[in-house]
Formats: C-alpha cells, sequence, structure tokens
C-alpha cells in the first residue's frame, strides 16, 4: 500500500516537478549538430580561443606549440575533454603529450578519469588525451580549490620529447563535452561573480580609490528571509499533504467502529 | 540568496538590477574601440643559402615567394603587414658590411597588395644572414604602442652574424615594454637553426615550426597573421613590482605584466573594501632553459605581513608558463570587517599585498637578467558570502518523517477527543 502510494507520489513529483527538479543526463561527449567546428587555438591564457561544450575543434598545428582553448562551466556540470593528436610525419622516438586543464583563476584542475599524460612511441601514428572534470560547485570558500562556475582554459602541448621532432606538423582534434548537468540549488550558496578572468590592460593607481558610497547600497529585498525556488519547495509541500492526510488517518483510526 | 534577488527582481521589474549592476565589472570598459590595428611585419631570410633547392625539388626562396603572395592575397583588410628582407643586396664577402644588410621592403601599414607582390617578386638569395639585426629592426618597424606585436621569423640558415646573438636580442626586445611575439619557422632541418629559432620563439613566447612544403609554409604563415588580428588587443599593462610592501605599486583590476628574476619576490597592493572578494592569478613564462623541477607561488599577506592566502603550483619539464591563483574575501576577516562596520563611513578598502615569487633555478650558462615574464591578473568583485542552512527539506526521509508525525498527531488528537467526548458525556 505503501509503496504504492510512494510509486505514484514519484510519478507526479516526475511529471508536475520537472521543471523544478534538474534532469541529469549521462553520455560520452558527442559534437552538438550543427555546431560550428572552431578552426583556430590560442597560444596563451590571455588568447585562448573561446569554444563552447559540443562544438568540435580541429587545429593544424606544430610539435611543441601549446594550444589554448576556454570554455564556460555553470554550478552541477561535468565537462569531458576528449583530444586526438594525429602525426601526419614520422618521428624519432617517443613523445609524452598532456592536456591541462586550468580554472578562471589559473588554478591546475584536477581529472577524475581521463589519459590526460599519454606516452607513444614513434610508429603510432595519432594519440588520444581525455579528461573529465570534477562537478562545478556553486559556491566555494574562498580558500578552497574546489571548481567553480566560470570559465575554464584548456592547454594542450607536449611535455617530453626528443627535440628534432619539434616543429613538425600535426592535426589537433578537440572536443569538450557535458557529460552530466546536475544543477544547482541556490541553498548550497551562489558566487556572485563567476571565475572569468579580467582580461583588460590594468591601470596603475596612484592612490587608493574613494569608496562611491552609492556601489553599497544593495538595497534588502523585502522577501529575502525566503529560501530559492527549488525543489524544496516541492518536497516540503508534498510532505506537508502526506502529514495532512496521515493526521486524517490517524484520526480516523482512532474513531470507535459504529454499531449497527 | 543572489539568484533569488535576482528573480524577484524580474518579478518586481528593474527595482533591483542597479544595485546588482554596482559592483560587477563595468561592460562599458570592454566596448571601447580598439584604435590600433593588428600591427604584423615578415621577417624573410634571403641569404645564399636560400638557393638551395631542397623543398620539393624547388628552391626555398621560391617556395617562400609564392607562401608570401598566398599570404598577401588572403591577408585580412584591417591588418597592416609590413615585409622585411635580410641578406638581400650585399653580394661581396665583408662580413661587417654583410652583417647590416637588412631592409624594409614593404613599410607596415595598410597594404598594396600589387607593390608587396612585386617587391617580393624581385628578391633574389645574395648574402649574410643577421638575423639579430633584423629582429631589432623589425622590432622598431613595428612601433612602440598598447597592442600586442607579432613579428613572423622565415630563415633556413643560423645567425651568420652573431653578436648581437638573435635569441638574446629577442630577449631584450621581449623586455622592452611593448608586448612583442616573435613566431619562427624554420626552412632547413638544421639543428644549429632549430636550436636558434626555438630560442627566439621561447623568449618571446612565439611558435616554431618546421616548414617543409610550400603548403604547410603557406598555412602556417596565414595562421600565423589570422592569430595576430584576433589576439593583438590583449597586451598587458608593463607594471614594476617593488621589493616590499610599503613601496608596492597600487593596482586596479586587469592584467600587468612584468619580470622578475630567480628567487626574486615581487610586492604588489591592491585595495580591498568589505563585501568584496580580490582574485588574482599569477602566470611565469619559461623564456629560458631552467632546471627540470620549478614552481611558482603568490600569496596574499595583510598589510603587517600576515598570509591571508596562498595559491601555488609546481610542475617538471617542458612548459610554456607555470600558473598559480587565490581568492579572498576582505568581509572574511573579522578585525577588518567589524572595524570598518563601526565607523559609519564604512567601507575603508583593506589593502592586500600580493607577493610572486619562483623557485625556478637557472641551468648553467642561462642569463639571469632580465627577469622571467610575469602576467599577474587582478580582479575585484562582490564577495560571494557562505551559503545559509536549507530552510526546506527533501528527500523520502523527510516525506516519512512528516507522515509519521502527522500520523501520531491524528492517532493523539483522536485519542483526546475520544477521551474529551466521553468525559463530555458522562458530565
Amino acid at each position: 500500500m505503501r509503496t504504492a502510494l510512494f510509486r505514484s507520489l514519484a510519478a507526479l513529483l516526475a511529471a508536475g516537478g520537472s521543471a523544478l527538479l534538474p534532469a541529469a543526463a549521462v553520455a560520452a561527449p558527442t559534437p552538438s549538430p550543427g555546431a560550428t567546428p572552431v578552426t583556430r587555438a590560442g597560444t596563451s591564457f590571455l588568447t585562448a580561443t573561446p569554444i563552447t561544450a559540443g562544438q568540435p575543434v580541429r587545429v593544424d598545428a606544430s610539435v611543441g606549440d601549446h594550444l589554448y582553448w576556454s570554455f564556460a562551466a555553470t554550478a552541477g556540470q561535468v565537462h569531458e575533454i576528449s583530444a586526438t593528436v594525429s602525426f601526419p610525419k614520422a618521428r624519432s622516438g617517443a613523445s609524452t603529450w598532456t592536456v591541462d586543464v586550468f580554472d578562471g583563476l589559473r588554478r591546475r584542475q584536477a581529472c577524475t578519469a581521463g589519459a590526460q599524460t599519454p606516452t607513444v612511441d614513434a610508429q603510432a601514428s595519432s594519440v588520444m588525451l581525455g579528461c573529465t572534470l570534477r562537478e562545478v560547485r556553486p559556491w566555494a570558500e574562498p580558500w578552497s580549490a574546489d571548481p567553480l562556475p566560470g570559465t575554464y582554459v584548456v592547454r594542450l602541448s607536449v611535455v617530453d620529447l626528443p627535440e628534432p621532432d619539434l616543429g613538425a606538423p600535426i592535426d589537433v582534434d578537440l572536443l569538450v563535452g557535458t557529460v552530466a548537468d546536475h544543477g544547482a540549488s541556490g541553498d548550497d550558496g551562489e558566487l556572485a561573480a563567476p571565475l572569468q578572468p579580467n582580461t583588460k590592460a590594468g591601470t596603475v593607481l596612484n592612490a587608493v580609490p574613494p569608496v562611491d558610497p552609492e556601489a553599497d547600497d544593495e538595497g534588502d529585498s523585502p522577501a529575502d528571509w525566503l529560501p530559492d525556488l527549488g525543489s524544496r519547495w516541492v518536497w516540503t509541500g508534498i510532505g506537508g499533504v502526506l502529514a495532512a492526510v496521515a493526521g486524517v488517518v490517524g484520526f480516523a483510526l482512532t474513531r470507535r467502529p459504529r454499531r449497527r | 540568496m543572489i539568484n533569488f534577488r535576482r528573480s524577484t527582481a524580474v518579478l518586481l521589474g528593474l527595482l533591483a538590477t542597479t544595485a546588482l549592476a554596482g559592483p560587477l565589472p563595468a561592460a562599458a570598459d570592454d566596448e571601447e574601440p580598439v584604435a590600433e590595428p593588428p600591427r604584423v611585419e615578415l621577417v624573410l631570410d634571403v641569404s645564399g643559402s636560400m638557393r638551395a633547392a631542397d623543398i620539393g625539388g624547388r628552391s626555398r626562396i621560391s617556395v617562400a615567394q609564392q607562401a608570401f603572395n598566398e599570404v598577401v592575397d588572403a591577408l585580412p583588410a584591417e591588418t597592416q603587414l609590413g615585409i622585411r628582407v635580410l641578406g638581400a643586396t650585399y653580394r661581396g664577402k665583408d662580413k661587417k658590411v654583410g652583417c647590416q644588410d637588412t631592409q624594409q621592403i614593404v613599410p607596415v601599414g595598410p597594404v598594396d597588395r600589387a607593390r608587396a607582390k612585386a617587391a617580393v617578386a624581385t628578391l633574389r638569395p645574395t648574402g649574410f644572414t643577421p638575423v639579430g639585426l633584423a629582429l631589432r629592426s623589425a622590432a622598431q618597424d613595428l612601433g612602440t604602442g598598447a597592442t600586442t606585436r607579432r613579428i613572423v621569423l622565415i630563415t633556413d640558415g643560423e645567425d651568420t652574424c652573431a653578436p648581437p646573438d638573435p635569441c638574446e636580442v629577442a630577449r631584450e626586445l621581449a623586455a622592452q615594454g611593448t608586448s612583442l611575439v616573435v613566431d619562427t619557422l624554420g626552412l632547413a632541418p638544421d639543428e644549429k637553426v632549430r636550436r636558434q629559432l626555438l630560442c627566439i620563439a621561447g623568449a618571446t613566447g612565439g611558435t616554431y615550426t618546421a616548414a617543409q612544403s610550400a603548403e604547410e609554409l603557406t598555412d602556417r604563415i596565414k595562421q600565423l597573421v589570422e592569430r595576430a588580428g584576433d589576439t593583438h588587443t590583449l597586451a598587458p599593462t608593463v607594471v614594476g613590482g617593488a621589493n616590499a610592501c610599503d613601496s608596492a605599486p597600487l593596482l586596479a583590476p586587469g592584467v600587468y605584466a612584468d619580470r622578475e628574476a630567480f628567487s626574486e619576490h615581487r610586492y604588489y597592493r591592491v585595495p580591498v573594501r568589505p563585501g568584496q572578494e580580490l582574485r588574482a592569478s599569477v602566470s611565469m613564462a619559461l623564456d629560458r632553459p631552467v632546471n627540470r623541477d620549478y614552481g611558482v607561488l603568490l600569496r596574499a599577506t595583510a598589510a603587517d605581513g600576515r598570509e591571508l592566502v596562498r595559491g601555488a603550483d609546481a610542475g617538471s619539464g617542458r612548459a610554456d608558463v607555470l600558473s598559480a591563483g587565490l581568492r579572498w574575501s576582505a568581509s572574511a576577516d573579522d578585525e577588518d570587517a567589524t572595524e570598518a562596520e563601526a565607523t559609519p563611513t564604512a567601507a575603508e578598502p583593506t589593502t592586500v599585498c600580493l607577493v610572486v615569487s619562483n623557485s625556478f633555478a637557472p641551468r648553467p650558462g642561462t642569463a639571469a637578467t632580465p627577469g622571467m615574464p610575469v602576467e599577474l591578473t587582478i580582479d575585484v568583485v562582490a564577495a560571494a558570502p557562505a551559503p545559509d542552512g536549507p530552510d526546506l527539506g527533501r528527500g523520502w526521509v523527510l516525506l516519512a518523517l512528516l507522515t509519521v508525525a502527522g500520523l501520531l498527531t491524528g492517532l493523539l488528537a483522536g485519542l483526546l477527543t475520544r477521551w474529551w467526548v466521553a468525559t463530555w458525556r458522562e458530565n
């Protein structure tokens, strides 16, 4: 009886609350249909070529180039990077390739899976690299190194090789895919601004700038104490209804059986 | 919290939008028109060795000429291109004279395609290879300014005129203040040439390519010219860090470039108000041969030297840059925050010192000066306070608990009612 009730409730939740409950999808990265392929790459953090998840990259480069791309990530997403480097020409020895990922503050990101630093011998005609990143957190303390929403930078390079192989042509294929998107609830906090690098040229100040008093005037919203819209409202609401029904049932149980 | 504020703002109209837009970096600055077009100079070696016919049966010079023609044809309209040659005119044997032999055959500016092609077509392989001098002159041709300049050096032989050593020239040019990148293309599979070009490229953050066919050469030059158009506006402001916090330069959000010697500490200051978050990152470029293992450390300290937070990274082997970053929130510092809140004027900024240090070690023979390139990115944004505990619940356990609680309450209420009704009836 109870299981049936739960099942029907679950069905109700799935049907009614799908807009509020973030959908989770797990799949290997595949190019989005109709995505325009990117044919360029940057050569530094500042000049990283922006790409989007699902947009294939195909670029001609030279062995030894450090190639940079950047993509945006939001809270709850898990990204997987896969890259293939093909060598049209013979090489003289084994080489080690790496795909490094950095966040908007140029902090190195860990890969949870994937061949991040593969080594190939001289005969191989291509090498495949991969990196699955951690799930992006919506908020983290300033001191932590958790992955946060914002820009991520991918750097593809060769870290070890015989020097004569430098400069030879290579073809690089790269794809950044969103393999999961769990969404984020506002209850877990939110960054005031995503970790997007400031790429403007800076200005050296002569003195500490005066405070603009209006900039601080945030203006408290009257409904600030209300929790964010989200699945918790649905769960708690249904819990309330269940409690009320159970209360009535409980009340009814205590009634004396009617005498006829 | 802010998420909800945003949704409230949507519901209530544009009431809160100004408040939200306040602390965010002003978007208007990004749309500032760029005054300067991308500037590129192709530097072509026309020394005697370019006569060698070893690229698919054709001479190196004819391949280079063909590539130049195609590049000039495909040049983006806004790009200003110049062409400089070296070793093109002097036929004699006097090294002193031959090593001064470099001319700009197409001045950097909007390109007159027919003229540029005609100038390239008349080139005949002739003299010496004064790469260092040609690089120095090319940097002068491109002039100074706030945007990145790019030199594409195409050569088949090592510099026959050192000193000046081309690699040292490249490092010196890169340290001069104007953002300059030298991309190199080697036309001959020669070890010395490769070493030299790799050194030049590494010193300026450029690339090295060994071009072994006309197609490869053309595609690569086109790619480099295109890249110049994409990236020329992203030149950082040059700043000189101090060796103590008190005298350090005060920096606004943005990107800065500096140089740091081996084992040096460089200090910068950033004003951060309560309720703001400091974000800083630093990259140090490996522009010269260094020992295998290395590291970079970025620390944020208070004015009294107490460490607030640090970011560090270490690495080994071949790399272009090593970077680290940190976040620090002013409101998190209890003392400063309460002090600031106590005063009615409020928001007296805390000055945070950023200390950049490195653990690079030079290989024997590696020049220590100028220091290694440092790129510092600073941003000050609104702080993100820690989230409060959730006010609502979620999950099956919650539903079960509420149901059981409801049931128990119902039972209790029912029992009480029965007892009360029974008592009332008896009376």
